[in-house]
């Protein structure tokens, strides 16, 4: 009887969502909430979405961002997910892998030209797509190369690791800055493995091994790890970078106020520092330590969660979503880079000539994902300890054991992480 | 001893309020802090941090920071559900855990002093520990609502109240409280013929004022101060607290200006409620002692 | 001594249960599931199938080894010693990672002594949480009878009868007021080890004389900041429950002390603090409890480092269970915490019993 009645209820209530409009409802989450511009520009798609079509309508349930991938991680464990989501990308194949997403049914002509790394793939398939990236660069003003006496660096021409270090050491005995270097340590999180692997990766080491995505056996610890490791904590020991202890504040402003010669920072970081009265920054790339500069890539992108019933609506919202004009607005918005070069072309600061268009070669010249792997996101954590514990003087082959020890321990007890 | 001339008692009067004010000082800083940071623009907040600046109202003041807090989050919105949850919360948990401990306390029953060993116990388990089965458990609760029964308590507010409202720690503390009442008050009304409940609600809790005004103010605390829980359990904007709205503030440059505007407009609640309860209960009974 | 007047099974029960069945409900079930899947291999986020793994999780934290080292020999088989005169020994990855000893793989140093010319290693399977739970330990003891004093003696200092000290009653308990998050952040700004206010502050007290300290970054003064800062901040919340346990202490009491001439300290000593015994129970409980849980202050201001000096174990437990999405051992955490602060509870509560 109960079961009738509940059988009865729910059919009803379908009839009214059925009869009451022919649209289907796509539910989105997303990462901006508290980002009033970015809202506003993720509102506008889909505003012009429901109306350029009369299959789907899409509505949007905000996050922040602090706090959005507990969000996801609660609702599928729930089993209460909406049909799009909003994915980081090396968190995507975690979450791929998992079952929490599901592939996404786009046409390859659909992300043609565009940054490899905004379209997200797993096991063959592509699962997310975004409409911007991020890039790193390391920000100094003219000034400071000029009164240092330093050669610019260009992506063809990088730093070499001891040009890196000879500016590192001019700035320190210049006695003008509080600290030569800030990478930023304040920023406890996704930063470190996004901002400091690159570096691992440069001097010929990894997080993980990539062949076989097994082991960091001889990855994270072999010879160049080590060398890496030593090169790291030298910064700290050496006094040229502030610590674990940072204060946030520091990190936010510590550049603009002089306190720091180079800052390792984001190009979303760029507009601020532009409007705090930085009007000579210059955006240099990452230094080659020996295998190549690298700096991280892959940022937010949309696919459709797992459970969603129309993946069909998911893609067609995302190819409408991946006009040039919206990858454009997001970019004149919050900063972010564009997926493409005509878009970037539309931009107001990625355009060539533009106040953040080295931003766009570095993200084209020398982005190299973070390993694609569902390990991913507790090798992530755990390479954050061993970076914190390094610079805080820990000895280096014993950390960088114990985090290979830690990040195989965790591949094995997931089986393999199904690669 | 020392003659007490009316000049010696001046000077200790003195020498307490210094003492006392000295003392205060300590303890008020992080709210002059929160308070006057609120008020200035992002660089000078930093540039102050490092002196005592930061606890002075001085340079460049407005209440910028406010409209521009209003403008990035639904302060009122925030504000009003955490008010209700935790009011909400706080009488129900007042009333439930109050006669739980009454009967801990004043009767004798089977099984009376496991029970109470086992909710003592529950004091020591995190929450943190167990959020994740809790999350599994109300998703898939029955509840009765006005559209008849469902299944799932997740984007509500009673899956933010219900959960909360009895726990070891306030059972405890009035557990604590009655055991220094007078028993004879309620032996002499157990004599006159008054039934359980009367006792509890006629002679006990008119004498509970103290313990009442404790035992809401620290569940006003722990409610208001929600984060983990609703963050699981809620994911529409229009259940979500004030804590879980302090997140919209830290983007990836952070606004500490707006940061401390906001902190600043949640923090009146809490405070005001504080002053309210120490007038209302224990500035009356101060004077008062019911211990024989 | 219970009467008969106070026998009543009905009542009693009726006025436990909801309170009670609340608390079995939300508490206690969800804590079961948390053993429960303490014996699984149950992780956060995965497509694989559980299994029963017994106790391994268990075996995983808690597995501890000693290892003898001898000392490195040259030739002539003379002991090797470094510049300082220190006898150098082989490293300990030698063996924990040698093929030799598959016993040892994964183990860490935690910490070693030396007798004669042998260095004798302890190894733990997990050293960060053998870190964690010793620095949980010290945490409790060191914040609880301190809290708890400068709580008793806050609520003596207003419990006088003076023009405006609601005033000062309503500042002490400001802190508390502030959420602990929120507390925790501005503390990192006054702990701040180039331009903190407590260097500047210390640096104007001693006319510059002052060495600034970095505060939250130093592995020797972290977890004495965290410490310092957590005292501050709860002991106004501990102020009030004894200031509620003072004012059911009749003023008749303190009247009749006062007439037979005692001392401020024998009125403390015989009146107050006998009135207080109830009240101390619970501040003692309530206190070692929230020193166990000791969580927030960690997240903000140190993430467990530097050098682990601030890991303690509820925060290994969140780590583990979400962060690292391994939530069958940050269950595991959450067991052993439940057993060690229930052991030693028990030892508290015999300790105080009533003679």
């Amino acid at each position: 009887m109960k079961r009738l009645t509940k059988a009865g209820l729910l059919a009803s209530s379908t009839l009214i969502a059925t009869g009451a409009m022919a649209q289907t409802e796509l539910s989105m989450w997303y990462h901006g909430a508290g980002n009033e511009v970015e809202s506003n520009i993720l509102g506008g798609i889909i505003e012009d979405f429901n109306a350029a079509q009369s299959d789907w309508t899409v509505s949007v349930e905000s996050f922040p961002q602090g706090s959005y991938n507990d969000s996801v991680v609660a609702g599928a464990l729930s089993g209460n997910l909406p049909c799009i989501l909003d994915v980081d990308g090396p968190v995507m194949p975690n979450w791929a892998w998992s079952g929490y997403m599901q592939p996404l049914p786009i046409s390859e002509e659909a992300i043609a030209g565009h940054l490899d790394s905004t379209v997200g793939r797993w096991d063959g398939e592509i699962y997310s797509v975004g409409l911007w990236d991020a890039a790193v660069a390391l920000y100094t003003r003219q000034a400071t190369l000029d009164a240092l006496g330093l050669r610019t660096p260009t992506l063809d021409n990088p730093w070499t690791g001891e040009e890196f270090m000879a500016a590192l050491e001019a700035a320190k005995a210049s006695g003008e800055f509080e600290y030569a270097f800030d990478p930023g340590m304040a920023w406890t999180g996704e930063w470190y493995p996004y901002a400091f692997s690159p570096f691992l990766q440069s001097f010929g080491g990894d997080i993980v091994d990539r062949s076989t995505y097994q082991t960091a056996e001889g990855a994270l610890n072999g010879e160049a790890a080590m060398e890496f490791g030593e090169w790291w904590q030298s910064l700290f020991t050496e006094g040229y970078a502030p610590g674990t202890s940072q204060d946030p504040a520091d990190r936010d402003n510590g550049f603009i106020e002089g306190k720091y010669a180079f800052s390792w920072n984001g190009n979303w970081a760029a507009v601020a520092t532009l409007e705090g009265g930085v009007d000579d920054v210059v955006f240099l790339p990452a230094p080659d330590f020996g295998n190549g500069p690298t700096i991280g890539a892959g940022s937010w992108q949309f696919g459709a969660s797992g459970t969603c019933e129309h993946p069909d609506g998911v893609a067609e919202f995302v190819e409408f979503a991946l006009q040039d004009k919206y990858l454009a607005a997001f970019s004149d918005g919050i900063g972010l880079i564009p997926a493409t070069e005509e878009a970037a072309a539309m931009t107001e600061n990625y355009a060539p000539g533009g106040a953040l268009e080295p931003f766009f070669g570095l993200s084209e010249g020398q982005a190299l994902v973070r390993p694609v792997s569902p390990g991913y996101v507790v090798a992530a954590k755990v390479f954050e300890k061993a970076m914190a514990d390094i610079a805080n003087g820990a000895d280096v082959a014993d950390t960088l054991d114990a985090a290979v020890d830690e990040i195989d321990a965790d591949i094995e007890a997931n089986s393999g992480y199904g690669h | 001893m020392a003659v007490i001339t009316p000049d010696n008692r001046g000077l200790r009067l003195v020498v307490r309020y210094a003492v006392l004010t000295l003392i205060a000082i300590i303890f008020i800083f992080p709210l002059l802090f929160m308070g006057m940071s609120s008020l200035k623009p992002d660089q000078q907040l930093l540039a102050d941090t490092s002196s005592l600046r930061a606890f002075l109202p001085v340079g460049d003041l407005s209440l910028e920071n406010y409209r521009e807090a209003f403008e990035r989050a639904p302060v009122g919105l925030f504000v009003f559900n955490s008010v209700l949850v935790t009011g909400t919360t706080v009488l129900l948990s007042l009333a439930i855990c109050s006669l739980a401990a009454f009967s801990f306390t004043y009767l004798e029953w089977r099984g009376r002093g496991l029970i109470l060993s086992i909710i003592l116990a529950t004091l020591i388990i995190p929450f943190e520990t167990i959020a994740i089965p809790l999350l599994l458990l109300v998703s898939k609760l029955p509840w009765i609502g006005f559209e008849g029964l469902e299944w799932g308590w997740l984007n509500s507010y009673r899956v933010q109240i219900i959960p909360w409202i009895a726990d070891g720690l306030t059972i405890f503390l009035f557990v604590q409280y009655f055991k220094d009442l007078p028993r004879e008050l309620i032996e002499a009304a157990r004599v006159e013929g008054a039934s359980w409940f009367q006792i509890y609600y006629k002679v006990v809790m008119p004498l509970a004022g103290p313990v009442l005004a404790t035992a809401a103010i620290l569940k006003f605390l722990v409610m208001y101060n929600q984060y983990l829980w609703p963050l699981i359990v809620v994911q529409q904007e229009s259940y979500r607290p004030v804590m879980v709205g302090l997140q919209y503030f830290f983007q990836l440059n952070i606004a500490w200006g707006e940061v401390m505007a906001y902190l600043t407009l949640i923090t009146v609640p809490v405070l005001a409620f504080y002053l309210v309860l120490q007038r209302a209960f224990i500035a009356s009974i101060a004077s008062t002692g019911v211990k024989g | 001594m219970a009467s008969k007047l106070t026998r009543s099974t009905g009542a009693g029960w009726a006025f436990a249960l909801p309170g009670f069945g609340l608390i079995a409900l939300f508490i206690i079930v969800p804590f079961f599931f948390a053993f429960g899947l303490s014996l699984t291999n149950q992780r956060l986020i995965s497509p694989n199938p559980t299994e029963y793994v017994g106790f391994e999780n268990y075996r995983d934290l808690l597995s501890l080894s000693v290892i003898t080292l001898e000392p490195e020999r040259d030739d002539s088989g003379a002991v090797i010693r470094d510049e300082d005169g220190e006898i150098e020994y082989p490293r300990v990855r030698t063996i924990t990672r040698s093929d030799d000893f598959p016993q040892y793989r994964g183990m860490r140093e935690w910490f070693r002594w030396q007798s004669a010319e042998t260095a004798r290693v302890v190894i733990a399977s997990d050293v960060v949480f053998m870190k964690a739970l010793v620095n949980t330990l010290m945490f409790v003891l060191v914040v609880a009878p301190v809290q708890g004093g400068l709580a008793l003696i806050l609520a003596l200092l207003i419990n006088q009868k003076l023009r405006g000290i609601n005033i000062y009653r309503a500042i002490y308990f400001m802190p508390v007021v502030v959420s602990i998050v929120v507390v925790s952040l501005l503390w990192r700004f006054i702990y701040d080890g180039n331009d903190g206010l407590l260097n500047n502050l210390l640096s104007a007290i001693t006319f510059g004389g002052w060495q600034p300290v970095d505060w939250l970054g130093n592995p020797d003064t972290a977890l004495g900041s965290i410490m310092a800062m957590s005292i501050w901040q709860a002991v106004g919340f501990h102020m009030v429950i004894w200031l509620s346990g003072l004012q059911t202490i009749s003023p008749t009491l303190y009247e009749a002390a006062e007439i037979e001439g005692a001392s401020k300290w024998q009125t403390f000593r015989y009146v107050t603090w006998p009135g207080l015994r109830n009240t101390a129970v619970l501040v003692l409980i309530v206190i070692t409890m929230q020193a166990f849980a000791l969580f927030a202050q960690i997240d903000v201001m140190t993430n467990g480092g530097p050098l682990d000096s601030t890991q303690t174990v509820v925060f290994q437990a969140v780590e583990r269970g979400y962060g690292k999405q391994d939530i069958s051992g940050g269950s595991t955490i959450s067991v052993i915490l439940f057993l060690l602060v229930l052991t030693i509870s028990l030892i508290q509560r015999w300790l105080t019993r009533e003679k």
